[in-house]
C-alpha cells in the first residue's frame, strides 16, 4: 500500500471517531439538564461477553426491569424529580478487567453499583466502590471474603458460600449417600470457596475426600482430570464453578464411563447447564441460595413480567431485580441519591422483594437465607428441598 | 496401567484435532512465511455454521438419522470456511504480500478479531451446544474407554493427514505447491500461478479447519465464538513443536502436544505433591512452545533455515 493512500484513510478514520466521540457526549450532556428532572446513574456490572455472558445479560435485565418500573412510577428525591439510568458495563468475569470498570463507574459518578455477578470480580472491586464511598449489592457474589473486608459499602442480596457448601456437603454424605467424594473447582473466588466449604462439611458429616482436582473457568476439556478421578472409584463428583464448565464435565464423565453422580452449587443449576448437557443433565443435582423462584414471595408475577420482556431467566435476574429495587428504596428513605446520605439507610433496611424479606446483618449479608435443592428430572429442574438456615456467619 | 492407556487416548484424540488445525497453520508458513493468526476463528465458523445448519433441519422437523444432518452440516461447513478461506486471503493478505511481514502478521491478528467479534454479532454470546444426534457407544478395554466418536475423530484425522501427503508428495498440485513454497518468483517463471496456488493452499487448510470445527464441537458438545483463540494458539503451538512448514511435523506435533496436556494434566497433581494443580493443563502447551524454541527453534522434524528477515 501507498504512503499517501494509508495518510488519507487514517485522518478519515480519526475525523469519524472524533464526531462519533463529540456525538457520544452530546447525548450525555442532554440526559442530566433537559426536561428539569435530575438523573441518577446506577451502575451494574456482569460478564456480557464470554462463557458467562448468559448470565450476565440475566443481571442486566433484572436490574433494567426494576429501573424502567421505578422510572414509569415515578420517584422524587430532594424535591426533583429523578430517572434513572442504567450503565451496564462488562467485566469479562475477570478480576483484572471488574477494578478497571469500576473505576469507569466511580469515574460516571455512579450513586450506586448493582453487581459484580461473580465472587472474583466483586472482592477486587468491592474496595474501589469503598474508597469512593459508592454502596455496592451484589446479586449473586457468595464468596465469604466479599463481605468479610469490614467495608460498609458492600452488600449482598443471596446467602454466601458458607451456608451453601455445608448444605451441599452434608446433603452429599446424608441425603445422597455418597461416601467417597472427588472434589473439582475452577479457581476462582467462587468455585474455590465453595468446593472448600463442601470438603469441610463432607469431611464433618463422615464422607471421605478421594480427590481434589482443578480447572480453570475457560476450560473445556476435563477428560484429563476426570481420567485420573476415575481412578480413585468415587461415588461422587462435586464441582465448584459455572454452568459452561460444568454441562460438559458431566457429558465427558458419563463418556468415560464413571458411575459417579454430580454435585454441583448454583453456578450449575441454570437453564442454560439443561440447554448444554441435554440428556447427560439428567440425575445431576445442584443448590441454590434462596427460595426456588416459585415460591419466591413475587416469584410468579416476575417471572411473568420478566419472560413477556427479556425471555427465559437464566438465574439470578431476580436478585439483580431486588439489589436495584433496594438500592432505591434506601434512597426514598434518605430522600437523597447522594451515595453519603442514603448509605446510612443500607444498614436499616427492612424490605419484601421478590426473592423474600431484604435486610441485612452487620456484615452486609443477608439475614436468615435459604438453600435449596434441586434435581435435574425429565429434563427440568426439580425443588428437592428447601434448607432454612441463619445468616451464615462463621 | 488403564489410567495411562485412558490418558493416551484422551490425548490422542484431542491431538489429532490440534494436528487438522496446525497444518492449516504449517502450509501457509511453508508458501508465505506468514503465521495466519485467523486460523482458529476458521475452526470456529466451522463449528458454528455446522450448528446452525444442524438447528435448521432440527427445525424443519425433518425426519433423518442424525448422522446424515451431522454430515449435512459438515458439508456446509466445509463450504462456507472455504470461502472464507479464500476471501481472506484476497482481501486481507494478497494486497500486503510485499509489505514488511510485521504488516501481514498484525493484519492477521485483525482478521481473527473481526471474525471473532462477526460470530458473536451472528451467534451471540452464549455457548451454544451441539445436539445429541449421534448416538453415543462405548467400548471398554483393559479398563479404559474409547468411544465411537473418538475413534471415528482418530481414524478421520489420520486418512485426512494421508490423503494431505498424498497430495502434496504426489501429485502435480502438490509439486506446484512445494516449488511455490520454495521460491515464489521463480515458481512464477516456471510456468505455475502462484496466486492461484497460494489461494488453494488457503482452501485446503480451511476445509481441514472446518472439519476439525465440527470434530471439536461434536467431540465437546459444544461451541462458542471465542472456542477458536485457544485452539488456534494451541494448534500454533503444535506447528512449531513439530517445525512450522514441515506438514508431517505439524501432524507429529499435533499428537505430541494432545499427549503431553493429557498426561501433564493428569499426573501434575500427583508428581508436584499438589504445588501444581490440573489446572495448569494449558500452561503445558505453552510450556513445551518455550522449550522447543530454546533448545530447538526449528522445530522437531524442521530444517534450520536461514535468517531471512
Amino acid at each position: 500500500m501507498d504512503g499517501p493512500r494509508m495518510t488519507k484513510w487514517a485522518v478519515w478514520a480519526f475525523t469519524i471517531a472524533l464526531s462519533l466521540s463529540a456525538c457520544g457526549q452530546k447525548e450525555e450532556a442532554a440526559t442530566g439538564t433537559t426536561t428539569g428532572e435530575v438523573t441518577v446513574r446506577i451502575g451494574q456490572v456482569s460478564p456480557l461477553t464470554g462463557p458467562q455472558a448468559h448470565l450476565g445479560k440475566d443481571n442486566d435485565n433484572g436490574a433494567r426491569l426494576a429501573l424502567d418500573e421505578i422510572n414509569a412510577t415515578g420517584v422524587t428525591l430532594g424535591g426533583k424529580k429523578v430517572k434513572f439510568v442504567l450503565v451496564s458495563e462488562d467485566d469479562q468475569a475477570d478480576p483484572r478487567i471488574a477494578t478497571i470498570v469500576a473505576d469507569k463507574l466511580i469515574d460516571r459518578r455512579v450513586a450506586g453499583v448493582i453487581g459484580h455477578l461473580n465472587s472474583g470480580t466483586s472482592i477486587p472491586a468491592s474496595k474501589r466502590y469503598h474508597e469512593a464511598g459508592i454502596p455496592q449489592i451484589s446479586p449473586s457474589a457468595t464468596a465469604i471474603a466479599y463481605t468479610a473486608q469490614g467495608f460498609n459499602t458492600t452488600y449482598r442480596v443471596m446467602t454466601n458460600d458458607l451456608q451453601q457448601g455445608r448444605v451441599l456437603g452434608e446433603y452429599a454424605v446424608k441425603k445422597l449417600g455418597t461416601q467417597r467424594i472427588a472434589i473439582i473447582d475452577d479457581r476462582t473466588a467462587y468455585g474455590q470457596g465453595l468446593a472448600d466449604e463442601v470438603e469441610k462439611a463432607a469431611k464433618a458429616a463422615g464422607g471421605t475426600i478421594v480427590a481434589r482436582e482443578f480447572t480453570t473457568d475457560r476450560s473445556t476439556d476435563f477428560l484429563a482430570i476426570l481420567t485420573s478421578i476415575k481412578a480413585r472409584k468415587p461415588d461422587l463428583v462435586f464441582y465448584g464453578g459455572m454452568d459452561a464448565q460444568g454441562a460438559p464435565m458431566v457429558k465427558q464423565l458419563h463418556s468415560l464411563g464413571i458411575k459417579a453422580k454430580f454435585l454441583g452449587g448454583d453456578g450449575v443449576q441454570t437453564f442454560e447447564f439443561l440447554k448444554l448437557a441435554a440428556v447427560d443433565a439428567e440425575g445431576v443435582t445442584a443448590s441454590s441460595p434462596g427460595l426456588p423462584l416459585d415460591s419466591m414471595p413475587g416469584g410468579k408475577e416476575f417471572r411473568e413480567k420478566f419472560t413477556a420482556k427479556y425471555g427465559v431467566i437464566q438465574n439470578y435476574a431476580p436478585y439483580a431485580y431486588d439489589a436495584a429495587m433496594t438500592l432505591v428504596e434506601a434512597m426514598k428513605k434518605a430522600d437523597s441519591a447522594e451515595p453519603a446520605k442514603y448509605l446510612a439507610e443500607l444498614p436499616r433496611i427492612q424490605r419484601a422483594g421478590v426473592t423474600g424479606p431484604i435486610g441485612f446483618d452487620e456484615r452486609g449479608d443477608i439475614r436468615g437465607g435459604a438453600i435449596t435443592l434441586y434435581q435435574v428430572k425429565n429434563g427440568k429442574w426439580e425443588v428437592l428441598e428447601t434448607v432454612m438456615g441463619g445468616a451464615g456467619q462463621k | 496401567m488403564d489410567i495411562l492407556t485412558q490418558q493416551l487416548i484422551n490425548g490422542l484424540v484431542l491431538g489429532s484435532i490440534y494436528a487438522l488445525v496446525a497444518l492449516g497453520y504449517t502450509m501457509v508458513y511453508g508458501i508465505l512465511e506468514l503465521i495466519n493468526f485467523a486460523h482458529g476463528e476458521v475452526t470456529m465458523f466451522g463449528a458454528m455454521i455446522c450448528l446452525a445448519v444442524i438447528g435448521a433441519f432440527a427445525g424443519s422437523g425433518a425426519d433423518m438419522h442424525g448422522a446424515i444432518i451431522v454430515l449435512f452440516g459438515l458439508l456446509a461447513a466445509i463450504a462456507v470456511c472455504v470461502g472464507l478461506g479464500f476471501v481472506i486471503e484476497r482481501v486481507a493478505y494478497r494486497p500486503l504480500r510485499r509489505a514488511p511481514r510485521l504488516a501481514a502478521l498484525i493484519t492477521a491478528i485483525g482478521v481473527s478479531i473481526v471474525l471473532q467479534n462477526l460470530a458473536m454479532l451472528i451467534w451471540g454470546k452464549q455457548y451454544i451446544s451441539f445436539p445429541p444426534l449421534l448416538p453415543l457407544v462405548r467400548y471398554e478395554f483393559g479398563g479404559a474407554v474409547i468411544t465411537n466418536l473418538q475413534i471415528f475423530i482418530m481414524i478421520l484425522s489420520c486418512l485426512l493427514m494421508a490423503g494431505l501427503l498424498l497430495l502434496i508428495k504426489r501429485t502435480r498440485l502438490g509439486r506446484a505447491m512445494r516449488a511455490t513454497a520454495q521460491a515464489q518468483d521463480i515458481a512464477g517463471l516456471m510456468g505455475i500461478n502462484v496466486n492461484t496456488i497460494i489461494s488453494l493452499t488457503f482452501i485446503i487448510g480451511a476445509a481441514l479447519a472446518a472439519i476439525a470445527g465440527v470434530m471439536v464441537s461434536a467431540y465437546y458438545g459444544l461451541a462458542h465464538y471465542y472456542m477458536g483463540f485457544m485452539l488456534g494458539l494451541k494448534a500454533f503451538t503444535a506447528a512449531v513443536l513439530g517445525g512450522i512448514g514441515n506438514i508431517a511435523g505439524a501432524m507429529l506435533g499435533g499428537l505430541l502436544l494432545g499427549v503431553i496436556e493429557s498426561l501433564g494434566a493428569g499426573y501434575i497433581g500427583t508428581l508436584t505433591g499438589g504445588f501444581l494443580g490440573s489446572h495448569y493443563q494449558d500452561v503445558f502447551a505453552f510450556f513445551v512452545l518455550i522449550l522447543v524454541l530454546v533448545i530447538r527453534p526449528s522445530g522437531l522434524l524442521g530444517e534450520r533455515v536461514v535468517e531471512r528477515a
